[in-house]
């Protein structure tokens, strides 16, 4: 059986069509400060930004720049300190926790730097721990299929290798067939080969299922992959970057 | 099954040691709860269901002779229901073979009937005969003790003439389910018996023809107890009666009821001690994991599991373990209140057990289980309820440490790095270490409950027998008898020393409150009874005024320098105001002593002696017994002593079970602290211990620093325990304080040291297993991954 979404992509060139300059994702004025004892950290200095549907954006910045944290509240991980952010027409920022837990079960994929996998689940149940809670799931199996790991569905994550465990996050992230797939730093843990087969699954789900992707990296060579490059520095966006030439993950370097 | 609750299965299966200890300190709580509640409800099911069934009376009462025609009158008090009169005799028994005094009970029966009232229940043989002046019904315990069978033969002295009698069967009575001789304090089936014979030979005997000695009555409902004794009481006096009372003075209604309580506090004392050690335990294990799975619980709710999901989902983990201690704790539980419910069959003459488990008690064990681990666990089930993902996925702050104490005094270069490691540890959570310590002296205490009751029961005896009473014999006579007597006892060979005492049943009434006992006139610088203050040294009876045992005097609330008057209950029964002179230390019973020369001046008698006690020199001991039961004013001879030892004899066993129950409750919480603390521990410093072990540290040094933090709370804890248990036995003997006994708060130094070594051996087998997990530290896994 061949799933569809096993062919391999082609068209990186496309340019970027009408209907994907619909705002998934709108950010206005966001701060975020972290009362750290004494001292307060300005993780985030007031943040505006839009997120395309359909894109595959890349957050780049140094360590300690605020990523994780604007990441975070994207994925209705964190509250900002003062700012929107709205989902489609959805204010996050006044959204109830159990609204959030709705916006998150229902909308959101995430995949972290350390893949985050519960060790006493196997593959194929560390995907299903999600898809039990899902609207319209693809099976666990298919979506492990479609990170290339149909045929470590039983194993346990000590019995993989990074790259396969951060697959199996992958996996794990779309089997709910969500809208937005934020990745932390997803190649981060991993040498440069692996992390390349990462980031062609993730580019696949991007291209085949259409889901919005935003993937932080610290990493300026893997930004040449994406649609739009967002530079953060101290918290602040200082610039953003369209590719009018999209790279194929292996070509790649880094 | 859902993925999560496979989660949940392997992680129990993982932890399973550590589920396993947590559950049989439930398993502790739970089963001593069951088996305590269920032997009070069987125990008293049964005794109920045997009263009712035999007709168990409501009211009790002696007198000198009376015409049966009174009974009509008796009949017509206002709340009587039914009326039985008896003759009964107190009678020296000859069984062939042994020599040692014997004395029982002789009670009338109808023909052919089990009686009207205190049915006797026929275990073995038939009932007596129509006329049949020889034949008797021997309880059953007093005839296994014997081996004696239908056909069986035996001999009694009644009313001084020598008759020989046959078995016909073995009996049981309500009245005598705890079966003990008039002034003893343990059951002696060998010395102590209860003969049941027809009415006719009996009376005739006593020269109670057409009259009765004794009657016993139910009440109607909603009749007014001590209206009827009262009424009772007036229509007796002029016949010698000695006051009426209820079922709760009834000698083995008392035992019983003192039983069932002391039973009660059992069910309520060691399961709060359970379970507060098991709630701990799972509030230490259950944080522990949850700050493991900080970063699932965050991805959990990245993924859109809500706060109440996370929560429950660790909540289950806490009942799984929670109900597999309930669950072993119910069976066990049942087997040991089965096992409780057959030695009460064994320590008491009842006929049938009636196990009884209640649901309730099954259903408030679960639930008091459940409750007490989730609040023990509230605050760990929170923390990963409301943890925030953001912060979830961000590895914990690193630990705190400050200087500790050793440091701040200077004094650091005292202790090598890793005992300094060790004692910082301990430092950084003093709650912890603190809780940790309180739980391993639980463990501690409670095994000193099961030594205390062996010494508690070693002290009573030798303080009552061995410095108390002193004497090898008591004689007592069929009525009171000139102290001339005496002579005849002092001249018989191998007896050393004689005191006569004259004993009276009386009423004590002080203020409002009021106790019947009797009054007992001794000698007044007697060596065979000397009355002992708190400190055991003899005291001196006053010419006038009485001593009182220390507990009369909490009881009615009197302290020397009152006046207590005191009703006789006997003859023309004077009623007089006396001083209270001072307190008697004493473990068993309730009495009042004065001068012998001054009850009897009371009681406008002359010399008259009830009956004397002897010192006897063990080699004429035989000799003395044979002559006594020869003597026809001597009703019967009690030999202490040998009660004592048989009592040792059946209690053995009993003891043996509770010391081993008591051991097992006790280790199995030491274990379950210890361990628990320990895998904690090795999972907390995992990688500093890997670390360490890269440095090049010897396992053993690496368990040094590990292990030793516990070996030091466990040191500590074993003084604070030994301070626990000796509360626990202090409240208990408290508790089971009553006027029947006190249980004295003795401790022998083997007791501590048992409790002692008990938590230390649980210590070490915790360490040996720990110290084979040591040898998997991961030292690779250290130098690659995060943090
Ligand atoms: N929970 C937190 N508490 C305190 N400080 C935080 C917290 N999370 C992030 N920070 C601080 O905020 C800043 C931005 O962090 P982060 O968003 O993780 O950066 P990046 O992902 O770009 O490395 C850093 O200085 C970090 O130390
Ligand atoms: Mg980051």
């Amino acid at each position: 059986m061949h799933h569809p979404l096993h062919q391999n992509v082609s068209n990186l060139d496309a340019p970027l069509q009408a209907k994907d300059h619909i705002s998934v994702f709108h950010v206005k004025g966001v701060t975020k400060v972290y009362q750290m004892g004494e001292v307060q950290v300005h993780a985030l200095r007031g943040i505006d930004l839009d997120l395309y549907q359909g894109e595959f954006a890349v957050l780049l910045g140094a360590s300690g720049s605020g990523k994780s944290t604007l990441l975070n509240i994207l994925g209705g991980l964190d509250a900002p300190t003062t700012g929107d952010v709205f989902y489609g027409q959805r204010n996050l920022t006044r959204a109830t926790e159990s609204e959030l837990t709705d916006y998150r079960r229902y909308h959101v994929g995430f995949v972290f730097q350390f893949y985050n996998l519960i060790p006493s689940l196997t593959a194929r149940e560390n995907v299903a721990v999600v898809t039990e809670i899902s609207r319209a799931p693809i099976k666990p199996e298919e979506a492990l299929q479609l990170v290339g790991l149909g045929d470590r569905l039983d194993h346990f994550p000590a019995q993989l290798s990074g790259g396969e465990q951060q697959r199996v996050a992958i996996a794990r992230a779309i089997a709910k067939q969500p809208d937005v797939l934020l990745c932390d730093e997803p190649t981060g843990a991993l040498d440069s080969q692996t992390g390349i087969v990462v980031l062609e699954a993730l580019q696949r789900v991007n291209q085949e299922l259409g889901t919005t992707t935003a993937v932080i990296t610290h990493n300026a060579g893997i930004a040449q992959m994406a649609n739009r490059v967002i530079h953060l520095t101290d918290g602040l966006i200082s610039q953003i970057q369209v590719n009018k030439h999209r790279l194929a993950p292996h070509e790649l370097t880094w | 099954m859902k993925a999560l609750d496979k989660k949940l299965w392997r992680e129990l299966w993982g932890m399973r040691m550590q589920a396993l200890a947590i559950a049989m300190v439930i398993v502790g709580g739970v089963s001593i709860f069951i088996m305590s509640l269920s032997t009070v409800d069987s125990l008293f099911e049964t005794r109920e269901a045997y009263y009712r069934n035999n007709h168990f009376a409501n009211l009790f009462a002696s007198l000198k002779r009376a015409p049966l025609s009174l009974t009509k009158r008796i009949e017509e008090i206002p709340g009587v229901e039914r009326v039985d009169h008896r003759v009964i005799a107190y009678v020296n028994i000859d069984v062939a073979g042994f020599d040692d005094p014997v004395s029982a009970h002789l009670i009338s029966l109808p023909d052919s009937s089990s009686g009207l009232l205190n049915q006797i229940y026929l275990r073995s043989g038939r009932l007596l005969e129509h006329d049949s002046d020889n034949e008797i019904l021997l309880s059953e315990e007093f005839a296994r003790a014997h081996k004696l069978h239908s056909g069986s033969k035996l001999s009694a002295t009644i009313n001084g003439r020598r008759k020989s009698l046959t078995v016909v069967g073995h009996a049981l009575s309500p009245e005598y389910i705890y079966q003990i001789a008039p002034g003893a304090m343990f059951p002696d089936f060998m010395r102590y018996g209860i003969v049941w014979m027809a009415r006719k030979p009996l009376a005739s005997a006593y020269d109670m023809e057409g009259a009765f000695n004794n009657v016993t009555l139910t009440l109607s409902k909603g009749s007014n107890q001590q209206d009827v004794i009262d009424q009772l009481d007036e229509l007796l006096k002029p016949y010698g009666g000695t006051g009426a009372f209820g079922r709760k003075d009834q000698l083995s209604h008392r035992f019983l009821s003192e039983e069932l309580k002391q039973q009660k506090t059992i069910a309520t004392v060691f399961p709060i001690i359970f379970f507060g050690v098991a709630a701990f335990i799972l509030n230490v294990v259950t944080s522990r994991l949850i700050s493991l799975e900080r970063e699932q619980i965050a991805v959990l709710k990245a993924f859109g599991y809500s706060n109440f999901a996370v929560g429950w989902h660790y909540g289950k983990l806490v009942l799984m373990i929670v109900s597999i201690g309930v669950i072993a704790g119910i069976g066990i539980g049942t087997w040991m209140g089965k096992g409780m419910s057959n030695i009460y069959m064994e320590f008491y003459s009842l006929p049938f057990m009636i196990y009884v488990l209640k649901p309730q008690v099954v259903i408030a064990a679960a639930l008091i289980s459940i409750t007490v681990a989730i609040l023990g666990t509230l605050y760990a089930l929170r923390t990963a309820a409301v943890l925030p993902p953001a912060q979830g996925m961000r590895p914990e702050p690193p630990a705190i440490y400050r200087p500790i104490l050793i440091e701040r005094l200077g004094l650091q270069d005292w202790f090598s790095q890793p005992t300094r490691m060790i004692i910082r540890h301990i430092e950084r959570r003093p709650l912890k270490s603190f809780l940790t310590t309180l739980g391993i002296s639980m463990a501690c205490g409670t095994m000193m409950v099961g030594g205390f009751q062996e010494g508690a029961i070693n002290h009573m005896v030798e303080v009552q027998f061995g410095m108390s009473q002193r004497s090898d014999l008591t004689a007592i006579y069929t009525e009171p008898t000139s102290q001339r007597s005496l002579y005849s006892l002092r001249n018989l060979q191998g007896v050393e020393q004689v005191e006569g005492f004259r004993a009276v049943p009386a009423k004590l009434m002080f203020e409002h409150r009021f106790y019947r006992t009797s009054v007992q006139g001794i000698q007044p610088n007697g060596d065979l009874l000397r009355l002992l203050d708190t400190r055991l040294a003899p005291i001196d009876l006053p010419e006038q005024g009485v001593i009182i045992t220390d507990y009369l005097a909490e009881l009615l609330h009197i302290k020397p320098g009152d006046m207590l008057s005191i009703q006789v209950l006997e003859g023309n029964r004077p009623t007089v105001q006396v001083l209270v002179a001072g307190t008697a230390k004493e473990y068993m019973g309730v009495n009042v002593y004065m001068q012998r020369e001054a009850l009897n001046r009371l009681l406008k008698e002359g010399n008259a002696v009830s009956g004397a006690w002897l010192k006897v020199d063990p080699y004429y001991q035989k000799d003395v017994y044979v002559a006594l039961k020869n003597m026809p004013r001597i009703a019967g001879v009690i030999e202490q002593r040998s009660a004592i030892k048989s009592f040792y004899d059946t209690m053995a066993e009993t003891i043996l079970f509770f010391t081993f129950i008591s051991t097992l409750l006790g280790s199995s919480i030491a274990f379950g602290v210890i361990y628990n603390s320990m895998r904690i521990a090795l999972s907390e410093r995992n990688r500093e211990l890997a670390s360490l072990r890269v440095l090049g540290f010897r396992r053993s040094e690496v368990a040094y620093i590990l292990l030793g933090e516990l070996g030091l709370l466990t040191l500590l804890a074993i003084p604070l325990g030994l301070l626990i248990g000796y509360g626990l036995c202090a409240y208990l003997a408290f508790q089971f304080d009553s006027d029947l006994y006190r249980i004295p708060l003795v401790l022998d130094r083997d007791v501590f040291a048992f409790a002692a070594l008990v938590v230390i051996v649980s210590a070490l087998i915790s360490a040996v297993m720990i110290w084979r997990n040591l040898a998997h530290l991961d030292m690779v896994a250290v130098l690659k991954s995060k943090e």
